[in-house]
Parts: structure tokens; C-alpha cells; sequence
């Protein structure tokens, strides 16, 4: 019975010479080479995964294998669907939109005022540090059960990293490049839009970049506290209670995949904004 | 003597700037603080006055307007013109929408302070026990994270292999919301007999790894090339470059993602507590407190939280400090 | 020791304003102080500066790291304020000039924004300064020639070499047609070859537009070859201890370097430069 255990582990084994080969080889910094490695040693864990469920019969209330996994992922289209609006579309998309334009705009406002941001900035570091999810049902109390409470949730979750982000962002030339706009008497305005906004793009998509995944886990986690017949969290947590573990791991891979394209797109734009700093130039 | 009373003043002239600067840091951080609770204070009165008035007119006073339909239509703003005298009754509901600072702190006050005073400070309804719960949970789970995420980036710095097949999952991990999987490891351990402690420590432990090895990875790849060139010419060895290079230089590194990680750690526990109806620790009496709707409850778990937090990260802070102070690399 | 310089100053500040009596005065510094509060106390910069710039003035401004030279400069361009003493920037106050757009300024590094092409980069002054999209265009070809930088418009800053990038810089600065110039440092990172050049085309610049320079240095050679005054400075307190007059012709080539009314004029500079120090010690 336990050859597909077996099969499994030699496959790890084979992919790990396979990979050690191609790393300490000829063609180790071709971008081939970069894309197939942790492929494959992604690969080989799921066939580890899949050798060990089925090899020791571990039963799917515990574990269930990749292939059935991915069954039921193909079987639930339609319901992944619902839920991937509700709580990604309405409930992160909606709220990350909202703080993010909301700590940009009290951004502008704190920079202003000297006193002000000696002020605020340390409480915007200090909020950014805390388990902010715990407010989730406070909001929901307010909010209600559907999405405007998970993206209220989210607002107040990405809110600080932008904030603080922005901030140190707009702080961020040097007294040259400000000496520079006075020589040519620029106004406050030509100021921030010709100098001050561009050197700061590398800071605000560094915290937006941060706050992509914190967009994801508060609606996710909200939906913990309360809501409607469908969304993520809510399908998580009552597919846990019924034990129907293939169900919570399709809506974890698509989270997963969620979370990272939404990652993946910011930090496309930020390399078509921010082209001209040193991390992001072509070598 | 003049040279010591000289020496002194110049003393004091330096702690007095030193004060002055201390002042200078603390003033601004003091009045916005106050402005937050004010605001806080003035947010009260639209948030609860609805369920003051339904509660004034139960003990028979006159409300304007007098129907209980038409309030709940009615703006809560207005309704706080129409009916001043009520105003003051917002700041003492038992359950409010939004309970005043007083309020949450009297509760923080109640479950903590309290309870120590009356020798009952590990009885379940104070919040000592249940941020110890947390924390114990939040510390152990930290520290498997941390010592595993240390590991992973050693063997991801010295293995070309390990670098090339490992490295790109630690990052891309950290853009999956990896919090949703929580409630199913502790249903899962709880299935098979794990319960109590060790399901959120895992959680916390999984939580703090991948911030931890990043950063880690990040310090030890932190000395450039002359200081490593420096090294190569005394041929020292693989190891004696990680002790005496790599591991000193990655050192504020470490702490700056051991914070990250212990702040994740923290969340981790918190939200372990929530889907199980678990009964004990800080996420839990979240939990009740919004099923039961004691909303004092659940701000005062909310502050024992960020105090939690606070305490915790500002821990790493102090053994930073004086660690890198001691190795000559504070700024 | 120290009134015999004083003495000296006030003679060749007279000489000065006198032999340039005919051009009208650009920069006028009267009893100029400037004392920085610090933490460490307070330092003074600038101590009783005097001078006078006339248009069309090339004028030097050399001595030892930390006396005051880019202090002045950036007095003039009202980037810093006086403590004590007057100054005019053509008749009106410093700050008035900055609003009137009076002077380009270079500083010692090429300061351009990363995220700017050169053109744009060059454009920005132009920007501000409201100029019509046809005008920014035909200024920016101009300039770019000028400092033999055509075709690189539409590079990017950190593609290009620093002496190419030191050159965009000085076209920024000339772009807007600004009658002052005002110059700090601004071939100091560069290799010998590329500053001799740049002092070349910066000195025929200046004979074809007419332009008045204020030019700090280091280096003695490059501060005669390009004056038609030199300023030497001596640090703590920062002040002028010394004013020379070029007797160079304004046809400058770069073999006068070798003349001997050259070297007698670089040799008095550094004289200047020593007694500055001795004064020091
Ligand atoms: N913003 C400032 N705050 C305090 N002190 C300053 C400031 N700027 C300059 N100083 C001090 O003023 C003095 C003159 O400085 P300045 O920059 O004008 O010297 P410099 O002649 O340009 O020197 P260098 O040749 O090194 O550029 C120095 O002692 C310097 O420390
Ligand atoms: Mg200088």
C-alpha cells in the first residue's frame, strides 16, 4: 500500500538532486533556471503531500489530498465565485480603496503642520503595530452583517501603514532638491507635485504594498464575527465546523492566489511609477 | 573647585536640553492623544443617543419627537439638538454603541486593578488571565517561529539551493492572508487530541516564521562585498564569516522583523481564540463580548490587547537598544 | 598682521569699484554677518563681509573648507538670511530677486530628479515658471547645445555619466535665461580633462551672453583662469580677507595658463590663502 508513499518521497529526493544540479550548474543565473528551481521544489511538496494522504490513508477530516483538493476547488466554481466578490471585490477591494485615499489625504494635512506630524506619528506607528483585527466586532456592530462592515474593517487596517508610509515619504528629499524649488520660487504646490509627491512613491507603495495582505485578512477575519450566507471567512469558518476540510483549502488557495495577484498588481504599477529608483532599474 | 561647579553647570545644561528635547518629542504626541479621547468623547453623544432617549422616555421623560419610529429615522445629530438635556446620559449606558474612555477604562480598571486588590486575579473573569492565556500562547509560539525562521535563513544564506527553491516561497507566502487558515489548524488539533496551548502557538509560530526569515535573510546578506573581500583575505572560514560577520551585522535586522514577528504572533493568537468558542483568552472575550453584546467588554479586551502589544514589542525595543548600543551599532 | 590685511582688503574692494565703475552694481554686501545657532553653540559663518559685483562680473570665490563660501552664496540666492549687515541683489532684497527669478543656481551636485528625463529635467524651472510648451522645447534645445549634451534629452539621469550630468545641471540653471549665475562647486567631482572643457565653454558662455558669475572653488588654477575678480576667504570667523583683480585679457585660452602674468596672479592667490591660514593659528 505504501508504495505511492514511497513514489512520493523519491520524487522529493530525485527533484532535490534535480534542483542542486541546476543551482550549482552552468546555467544557475538564467531566469529559467531561477523559475524552474522553486517550481519544482513546490512540486515535489505537493506530491509529498498527495504520498502521504493517500499513502497512509490519512483521513480528509485531517488532511485532504492536493487532487481532491483541487476537485473540489473545480466542483465549487460557482460558489468560490460568490464568495471571492463578496469578500474580496466589495468587502478588501472596496475598503483598501477608501483608506488608502483617506490616509494619503490626512497624510497631505499632517505634513503641513510640523506639530502635527511630531504628533501623530508616533500614534500612527504605535496603531500600526497593534492586533487592529480585534476592532472586527465593534464594526460589525456598527456596520451591520454585510460587506460595508469587513470594508470598514479593512479601512482602518490599512489606514496607519499608508499613513505612516506617506508621511516619512514626503520627507524623504534631501535639502538640495528642496533649495533647488526655492531658487526658482515655486509655490507650495508646483513643491509637492514637481519634487515631493515623486520622491515619495517608493515610501506610499512600499505601505500600500504592505497593506494588500492586511486588506485580505480583515475581511477575512471579519466575516468571522458575522455576516451574510457567503464570503470567505464565513465560508471557512462553517466549512471548518462541518469538518469539510477540501472545501476551507479551495477557498484558501483562493485567497492565496487573490492575495498575491493583488500584491503582484501593485507592485506592477509601482515598477512602472517608481522605474527610476535604484531597486527597480533594469541591471 | 570653579571647574567643578563648572563641569556641573555644563551637566545641567545638558540635562536640562536633554528635558527640553524630551518635552519638545512628548508635547505634540500628549495633544494629539487628548484630541483623539475628545473627539472620542464628542462621538459618544451621536452614537448613543438613540438608545439614551429610548431609555429617558422608559423612566418617563418627554422626548422630542416623541415616537420611537420616528427617532430611528431621524439623523442622530439632530437629535442631540432637539434633546440637549439628555446628552449626559451617553456617557454612562451599560451597553453602548460606543463606550466612553471612562467607561472602558473603569472596566480595564475592574478586571485588572481590581481583581488584584481582591486576590482574585487569575479568577476567569479577570483580564489578567485571559492576556496571560494569550500571552503564553503569543510568547511560545513567538519563540518557535523565531528560532525556526533564524534557521531557515541561515540554510537559505549558506545553500545556493535552498536560496534559489525556498527563498521565492517565504516571499510570496507573505502575500497570502496565511490568518485564514487558523481556524482550521485548531478544529483539525482539536480533532486529534491537541487542544488548549499548542494549536495557537502554532499558529503564532507560523505567523512570526516567514517575517522572521526574510528579514533575516535580508541581515545576513547585509555586509557588502569589501567587508566579506576583507574576510576572504584572511581565508577565514564559511563559519568564522558567519560569527564574526554576518550574524553582528544582521543584527538590527533581526530585531526589526522579531518585532514584525511578534506582532504577528500576537494576532495569531487572538484570532486562534475567536472561531472555537474558546473560553479563555483575549480573542475569546472578544468574541463573547459581541455575542453578548457587552460592548465595554470588548473595548477593554481591545486595550488589554494593544497594552499587550505595546509591552511586548516595546521589550524587543529595550533588548535592542541596549544590545546594539553594546555592539556599537545603536545610531 | 591683521590690519595689514584689513588694509589690503580695503584697497583692492576700492580698486574694485572703481575699475568697473561703468558697469551698474548686480550684488552689493555691506558689513554682512551671519552666525548659525547651533547645538554646540553658536558659529559664525560670515563676519563683516563687503563686497560689490558689478555686472557682467565673473567673480571667484576660493579659501579653505568651511569659511563661509557657500554661506555667502546662498545668502545671495536668499536661501540663507543675514544676522547682520545688508545686501542687494540688482537694488532690491535677496528674497525679492528669488520671487523676480533673478539667478540660476548650481549646486555642488548635479541634484537632477531621478524620475525625470535630462529635457524634463531642464524643464522644470520652466515649468514653474509658467513658459508655454513651444518655448520650454526651443529653451531646452538651446541649452542642451550649449553644454554639448544633444541627443541625450531623453535619457535618463542615472544613465548618464557625472560629468554629463553635472552639465545638465548647469543647463537647468541656464535654461531660464537668468542674468545672475550663481556656481558652487560645480566641477568639483570631475576629472581634469572634462573640467578643463567645461571651464572653456563656461567662460565662452559667459563672453557671449554677458552674463554675472558667482563661481566658488578650490582650485587656484581654475579660479584665475576663469575670474575677472577673485575672492579669497579665511575661515572662523568667515570673512574676505582678500579681493584680486585679473589683469588677464577676456580671450582666454587654455595655454594662458602657462603665462607668467598667470602664475603671478595664482601665485598672490596663494599668498592670500597662506596669510588666511597664518591668521588662523
Ligand atoms: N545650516 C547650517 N547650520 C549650522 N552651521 C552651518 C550651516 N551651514 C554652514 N554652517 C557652518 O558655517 C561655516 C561655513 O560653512 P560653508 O558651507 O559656507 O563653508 P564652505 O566655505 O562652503 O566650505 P566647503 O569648502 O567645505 O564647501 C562652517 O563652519 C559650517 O559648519
Ligand atoms: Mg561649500
Amino acid at each position: 500500500m505504501n508504495y505511492i508513499l514511497g513514489w512520493s518521497i523519491a520524487f522529493l529526493i530525485g527533484a532535490s538532486a534535480l534542483n542542486v544540479a541546476m543551482a550549482n550548474g552552468e546555467g544557475r543565473d538564467q531566469a529559467l533556471t531561477r523559475f524552474v528551481v522553486p517550481m519544482l521544489f513546490g512540486a515535489s511538496l505537493l506530491v509529498l503531500w498527495e504520498g502521504i494522504t493517500r499513502g497512509l490513508n490519512v483521513p480528509g477530516v485531517i488532511l485532504p489530498a492536493p487532487s481532491a483538493i483541487w476537485e473540489t476547488f473545480q466542483a465549487n466554481l460557482g460558489t468560490l465565485r460568490e464568495d471571492f466578490v463578496q469578500t474580496f471585490i466589495k468587502g478588501a477591494l472596496s475598503g483598501y480603496v477608501i483608506g488608502a485615499v483617506a490616509a494619503f489625504a490626512v497624510a497631505l494635512l499632517v505634513d503641513a503642520s510640523d506639530f502635527l506630524r511630531r504628533g501623530l506619528l508616533p500614534v500612527g506607528n504605535f496603531m500600526a503595530a497593534l492586533p487592529i483585527v480585534g476592532i472586527a466586532p465593534i464594526l460589525v456592530m456598527w456596520f451591520g452583517f454585510d460587506w460595508q462592515s469587513k470594508a470598514a474593517v479593512v479601512v482602518v487596517m490599512v489606514f496607519f501603514p499608508i499613513l505612516v508610509n506617506t508621511v516619512e515619504g514626503l520627507r524623504a528629499t534631501d535639502r538640495m532638491q528642496r533649495d533647488l524649488m526655492r531658487t526658482y520660487a515655486a509655490s507650495y504646490w508646483q513643491t509637492l507635485l514637481k519634487l515631493r509627491l515623486p520622491a515619495a512613491m517608493p515610501f506610499i507603495f512600499n505601505g500600500l504594498k504592505i497593506s494588500t495582505t492586511l486588506a485580505l485578512i480583515g475581511a477575512i477575519v471579519a466575516e468571522f464575527f458575522g455576516s451574510p450566507i457567503r464570503g470567505m471567512g464565513f465560508r471557512i469558518s462553517t466549512e471548518v465546523g462541518r469538518l469539510a476540510l477540501d472545501m476551507v483549502w479551495a477557498e484558501i488557495l483562493v485567497a492565496a492566489i487573490a492575495g498575491s495577484a493583488f500584491y503582484g498588481f501593485v507592485a506592477f504599477v509601482e515598477s512602472l511609477v517608481t522605474f527610476w529608483h535604484p531597486s527597480q532599474r533594469r541591471k | 573647585m570653579a571647574d567643578v561647579a563648572l563641569a556641573n553647570h555644563a551637566r545641567g545644561g545638558a540635562v536640562g536640553a536633554g528635558l527640553r528635547r524630551m518635552s519638545a518629542a512628548l508635547v505634540p504626541v500628549v495633544v494629539v492623544v487628548a484630541a483623539i479621547i475628545a473627539l472620542w468623547y464628542v462621538a459618544c453623544v451621536p452614537m448613543n443617543i438613540k438608545e439614551a432617549l429610548t431609555q429617558a422616555e422608559r423612566a418617563g421623560a418627554v422626548i422630542d419627537p416623541p415616537s420611537a419610529i420616528e427617532r430611528r429615522d431621524a439623523s442622530a445629530i439632530g437629535l442631540v439638538f432637539r434633546n440637549s438635556d439628555h446628552i449626559g446620559a451617553t456617557f454612562g449606558q451599560e451597553r453602548p454603541r460606543l463606550p466612553a474612555p471612562h467607561q472602558v477604562g473603569q472596566e480595564l480598571w475592574n478586571s485588572t486593578g481590581d481583581m488584584v486588590l481582591r486576590g482574585r486575579a487569575f479568577s476567569k473573569r479577570s483580564l489578567i488571565y485571559h492576556a496571560w492565556v494569550t500571552l503564553s500562547a503569543t510568547v511560545l509560539g513567538f519563540a518557535i517561529g523565531t528560532v525556526a525562521g533564524v534557521a531557515l535563513a541561515v540554510g537559505i544564506v549558506h545553500s545556493r539551493v535552498m536560496n534559489m527553491a525556498v527563498m521565492p516561497w517565504a516571499i510570496a507566502s507573505q502575500t497570502i492572508p496565511i490568518l485564514a487558515i487558523a481556524p482550521m489548524i485548531i478544529v483539525v488539533l482539536n480533532s486529534i487530541g491537541i487542544t488548549g496551548l499548542i494549536p495557537k502557538a502554532l499558529i503564532s509560530a507560523y505567523l512570526s516564521f516567514f517575517p522572521v526569515t526574510v528579514g533575516m535573510v535580508k541581515g545576513l546578506r547585509s555586509p557588502d562585498a569589501m567587508q566579506l573581500d576583507l574576510l576572504r583575505t584572511y581565508s577565514a572560514s564559511q563559519s568564522e564569516t558567519f560569527w564574526k560577520l554576518r550574524l553582528p551585522s544582521s543584527m538590527p535586522y533581526f530585531f526589526t522583523s522579531m518585532k514584525i514577528g511578534m506582532a504577528a504572533a500576537l494576532v495569531g493568537a487572538i484570532v486562534g481564540e475567536m472561531p472555537t468558542g474558546a473560553v479563555a483568552g483575549l480573542g475569546a472575550r472578544l468574541l463573547a463580548g459581541s455575542y453578548y453584546g457587552q460592548t465595554i467588554q470588548i473595548w477593554a479586551a481591545l486595550f488589554a490587547a494593544a497594552i499587550l502589544a505595546a509591552v511586548l514589542v516595546g521589550i524587543i525595543g529595550a533588548i535592542q537598544g541596549v544590545t546594539l548600543k553594546r555592539m556599537g551599532m545603536a545610531r | 598682521m591683521g590690519t595689514m590685511e584689513t588694509g589690503m582688503q580695503t584697497d583692492s574692494l576700492e580698486a574694485g569699484t572703481e575699475a568697473a565703475a561703468a558697469s551698474p552694481v548686480v550684488i552689493e554686501a555691506r558689513k554682512l554677518d551671519l552666525t548659525f545657532q547651533t547645538n554646540d553653540g553658536p558659529v559664525q559663518a560670515l563676519r563683516d563681509v563687503n563686497l560689490t559685483i558689478n555686472k557682467g562680473d565673473f567673480v571667484s570665490f576660493i579659501g579653505p573648507s568651511g569659511c563661509g563660501k557657500t554661506t555667502f552664496l546662498r545668502v545671495v540666492a536668499a536661501l540663507e538670511h543675514p544676522t547682520g549687515g545688508a545686501i542687494t541683489v540688482n537694488g532690491m532684497t535677496p528674497d525679492e530677486a528669488r520671487r523676480e527669478r533673478a539667478y540660476g543656481y548650481v549646486f555642488q551636485a548635479a541634484g537632477l530628479y531621478p524620475w525625470r528625463t535630462i529635457a524634463r529635467n531642464i524643464k522644470l524651472p520652466l515649468e514653474i515658471m509658467g513658459f508655454s510648451k513651444a518655448e520650454q522645447d526651443e529653451h531646452v534645445d538651446r541649452v542642451l547645445k550649449l553644454v554639448d549634451l544633444e541627443g541625450f534629452g531623453g535619457k535618463f539621469p542615472w544613465q548618464l555619466s557625472g560629468g554629463m550630468q553635472q552639465r545638465a545641471s548647469i543647463a537647468r540653471a541656464l535654461a531660464f535665461d537668468a542674468d545672475i549665475l550663481l556656481m558652487d562647486e560645480p566641477f568639483g567631482a570631475l576629472d581634469e580633462i572634462v573640467r578643463d572643457h567645461l571651464n572653456e565653454q563656461l567662460l565662452e558662455l559667459w563672453d557671449r551672453t554677458g552674463k554675472t558669475i558667482g563661481f566658488v572653488t578650490h582650485s587656484i588654477p581654475e579660479a584665475v583662469y576663469l575670474s575677472t575678480r577673485i575672492v579669497v576667504m579665511s575661515p572662523r570667523p568667515g570673512r574676505i580677507t582678500d579681493v584680486i583683480e585679473s589683469t588677464l585679457p577676456r580671450e582666454r585660452p587654455l595655454d594662458i595658463r602657462d603665462t607668467p602674468e598667470f602664475l603671478a596672479i595664482a601665485h598672490r592667490v596663494r599668498e592670500g590663502l597662506r596669510a588666511g591660514h597664518a591668521y588662523d593659528d
